[in-house]
């Protein structure tokens, strides 16, 4: 039981984290109608100035501050660059968040080095959240933070004790919070009105006397600001290194296209779909092997021996939300909450 | 063996002209170190480069041979195509001494270039001095006369846990995880086969492999490990990858033992810290507090570096140039080579012996355990206050292990 809930809490963590990248890529995306290559490179350069700021003025300060710069700094990438190369169109705009995100590694690596920084916690969210206890007779019980001496063995047996990381309550927290702020802005502000309008009718809008082009700074400001938070929070929950940008970049493509291009809610669920997956894939031990044992089917000794029958799901964790990527493509294009076709 | 390298010395010729007999005092022998200095395992890379040039330095000032020791690093990024592209640079810097350790599937595919070269051009041999790679079939199935194994391989390493957890009758279930290669697997196969003869009873409730430095998050392994009821985990696990294990282990409230290959390389004290008290077990050819000339070069070590030396296979390394560069009274690799063969000599952990049979070095073994640090043991990796404490030592006779090499000796 605390295997399904702490396995559940985990994934959903993870899944949250997701969400905080892949929502400002799509908005992007369903705004400017770029995938925007480097999204991933904020999401680090968050982590990074996260690291450094935290050591000047403390953590929190940082946190606040961290994902300002990042958000100023896509911003000032988009004035400076993406408008120019916008009228030649996608593939260019393609190009220079592609290149952008290389400059980005390159930086990184020459300012802070090719190993990993030691970016910790503030000790507010060194401990556990809560505690889940096993008692052998009194059953299953939780507390806040750490449980101590309720985790010391009873004379009836074992006592199982399952903390949940504090810094991973914390991302949850700061996930759900940013999303109720960002469905607050797009739905009940004037601001988010306009931005939602120019999401689909930009000529409209700006024919109203609206200035567009401020409106897309604005989002990829934003879009790239969210990335920075999550850099913060993420890069202090796992590893703060420079290969991380590459290592969540294609996740959150994954996010993107199985939630639907430019569909928020569609984000959040598959965001959530693949943060679930991934947790629970590396606890399933059964194989093709066992599938096929199961149907009823009689194999040969060397059918048995064959390395790919016998591939653990696993195993195969990490590539399972590739696979899920292309089965979506294959039956419903458009992702699970997208709206426009292919 | 030397016979035989005697009917090729016309074929040697320029070779040995290069370094005429007796003349090997004062002379430059660089060594090319290829092993990763960027991604999840640098700190291990770098700390282990700057191991290499410390012995380099001090070794240099002490051999027999009156060789100056050169070490030139380079960043493999962990990849077997990159570490081929690094053997090209070094020798076409003239490099004929490589040494690299970090993975086994590095190794490997050294190894198998490393062959070809000598094969294809005499008089331009290239050795391999094999640090910290331990996948038994470089000294078995795979063994070459060009390769030297300095640390000890998995069957030796297995051979000596088991033969500790066989009596500890509170180990009832094992868990094991690995990392997704050429190692890993080993380790799993060799913890199996050796726990199923010495101690029948105890239950494999799991197993795993995953990604080799590519896991950011073990917290999910960790749940399953727990819900498999695993009172111990083996696990061959290096550098962020058994780090970032003990620590969502930590994390997790996994309370375990952990028996392991390397718990005091860089990364895994500190995210132990003072937990896993007597829990986290190491198997190894060193430890922390070996005493003599070992404590003063681990204390300069810290000084210079603000790290902790941990790879005691670079002194092996050197000590045994040093011998059998005096012993070959030449830098030649193909003569080296030819006097490493079998050689027996003093290292820190007393006399070892590079096996004729298939080049591992036989030495001892130490299984240490995790815990406070007290007079008899005060070094501390990573200022942890924790140090790895010896409870058994197994002499090299006894951690020695069969080998099935047939070794061609150069024709």
């Amino acid at each position: 039981m605390e295997f399904v809930i702490i396995s559940t809490l985990n994934g959903l963590s993870y899944g949250l984290l997701l969400f905080m990248l892949s929502s400002g890529l799509t908005l992007i995306f369903s705004m400017m109608g770029v995938l925007n290559f480097a999204h991933a490179s904020f999401y680090m350069l968050g982590a990074y100035g996260g690291y450094t700021l935290s050591g000047l003025i403390g953590f929190w300060p940082a946190l606040v501050l961290a994902p300002l710069i990042t958000g100023a700094l896509g911003a000032a990438f988009e004035r400076a660059s993406l408008r120019k190369v916008h009228v030649y169109g996608h593939v260019p705009e393609l190009l220079v968040t592609f290149g952008l995100s290389y400059i980005v590694l390159e930086l990184v690596q020459l300012i802070w080095g090719r190993v990993a920084v030691e970016f910790q916690p503030p000790a507010l969210l060194q401990g556990p959240m809560f505690t889940l206890i096993h008692h052998p007779v009194e059953g299953l019980s939780w507390v806040w933070g750490a449980a101590g001496a309720l985790c010391t063995d009873s004379s009836a047996g074992a006592v199982v004790c399952s903390p949940f990381p504090a810094t991973r309550g914390f991302v949850m927290l700061t996930a759900l919070a940013m999303m109720g702020s960002l469905w607050w802005v797009l739905a009940r502000t004037r601001t988010g009105l306009i931005i939602q309008a120019a999401l689909t009718h930009p000529e409209m809008v700006e024919a109203l006397g609206h200035n567009v082009p401020r409106i897309f700074m604005l989002v990829f400001g934003l879009g790239t600001g969210l990335a920075g938070l999550a850099g913060v929070i993420g890069g202090s929950t796992f590893v703060t290194e420079p290969a991380m940008a590459a290592t969540v970049g294609s996740v959150i493509f994954v996010v993107v296209v199985v939630g639907g291009m430019g569909s928020l809610a569609g984000a959040f669920l598959a965001s959530l779909l693949i943060g679930l997956i991934q947790t629970y894939a590396v606890a399933v031990d059964a194989s093709v092997l066992d599938l096929l044992e199961a149907l009823g089917m009689t194999l040969s000794a060397a059918a048995r021996e064959n390395s790919i029958i016998k591939l653990t799901v696993s195993q195969v964790a990490p590539i399972l939300p590739y696979l899920l990527l292309v089965l979506i493509l294959i039956f419903r294009p458009k992702g699970l909450l997208g709206t426009r076709e292919g | 063996m030397m016979k035989r390298i005697a009917w090729t010395a016309p074929l040697m010729f320029a070779a040995v002209m290069a370094t005429p007999a007796w003349a090997q005092k004062g002379e430059t022998v660089k060594i090319a170190w290829i092993d990763p200095l960027s991604g999840l395992m640098a700190p291990v890379g770098s700390n282990q480069l700057k191991s290499f040039q410390f012995f380099a330095e001090q070794f240099s000032k002490t051999n027999p041979a009156g060789v100056k020791f050169e070490v030139i690093g380079i960043d493999n990024k962990l990849s077997p195509a990159e570490s081929l592209n690094a053997l090209k640079a070094a020798m076409d810097q003239g490099v004929r001494y490589i040494t690299q350790g970090n993975g086994s599937s590095v190794a490997g595919a050294l190894i198998d270039a490393v062959n070809k070269h000598n094969e294809r051009n005499p008089g331009k041999e290239i050795v391999f001095l094999n640090h910290s790679a331990v996948d038994p079939d470089f000294t078995n199935s795979k063994c070459s006369y060009w390769h030297f194994r300095y640390d000890a391989d998995t069957s030796m390493k297995m051979e000596a846990m088991t033969t500790y957890m066989k009596d500890r009758q509170d180990i009832k279930k094992v868990y094991l995880l690995n990392q997704n290669y050429s190692h890993g697997h080993q380790v799993a196969k060799f913890a199996k086969e050796n726990l199923s003869r010495k101690r029948p009873d105890i239950q494999i409730v799991g197993e795993d492999l995953h990604p080799l430095a590519q896991v950011r998050d073990f917290a999910p392994y960790i749940a399953k490990i727990k819900a498999s009821g695993a009172d111990s985990v083996i696990t061959g696990n290096w550098g962020s990858d058994l780090a970032l294990l003990v620590k969502a282990a930590n994390e997790g409230g996994y309370n375990g033992k952990f028996f392991t290959y390397y718990t005091g390389v860089t990364g895994t004290p500190t995210a132990l810290g003072q937990g896993g008290d007597g829990r986290v077990f190491q198997i190894s050819y060193q430890h922390y507090n070996m005493g003599g000339q070992m404590d003063k070069w681990q204390a300069e070590f810290k000084k210079r570096f603000n790290d902790d030396f941990y790879t005691g296979s670079v002194i092996h390394i050197f000590s045994s140039l040093g011998e059998a560069m005096a012993k070959a009274k030449s830098t030649d690799p193909v003569k080296v080579a030819a006097a490493l063969h079998g050689l027996k000599y003093q290292s820190f952990s007393g006399e070892v012996e590079m096996r004729k049979l298939d080049h591992q070095l036989q030495q001892t073994l130490y299984l240490t355990v995790w815990t406070k640090t007290d007079k008899q043991h005060p070094y501390s990796p990573e200022n942890t206050g924790m140090t790895l404490k010896p409870v058994k030592t197994f002499e090299p006779y006894i951690s020695s292990t069969p080998t099935s090499c047939q070794m061609k000796a150069p024709a």
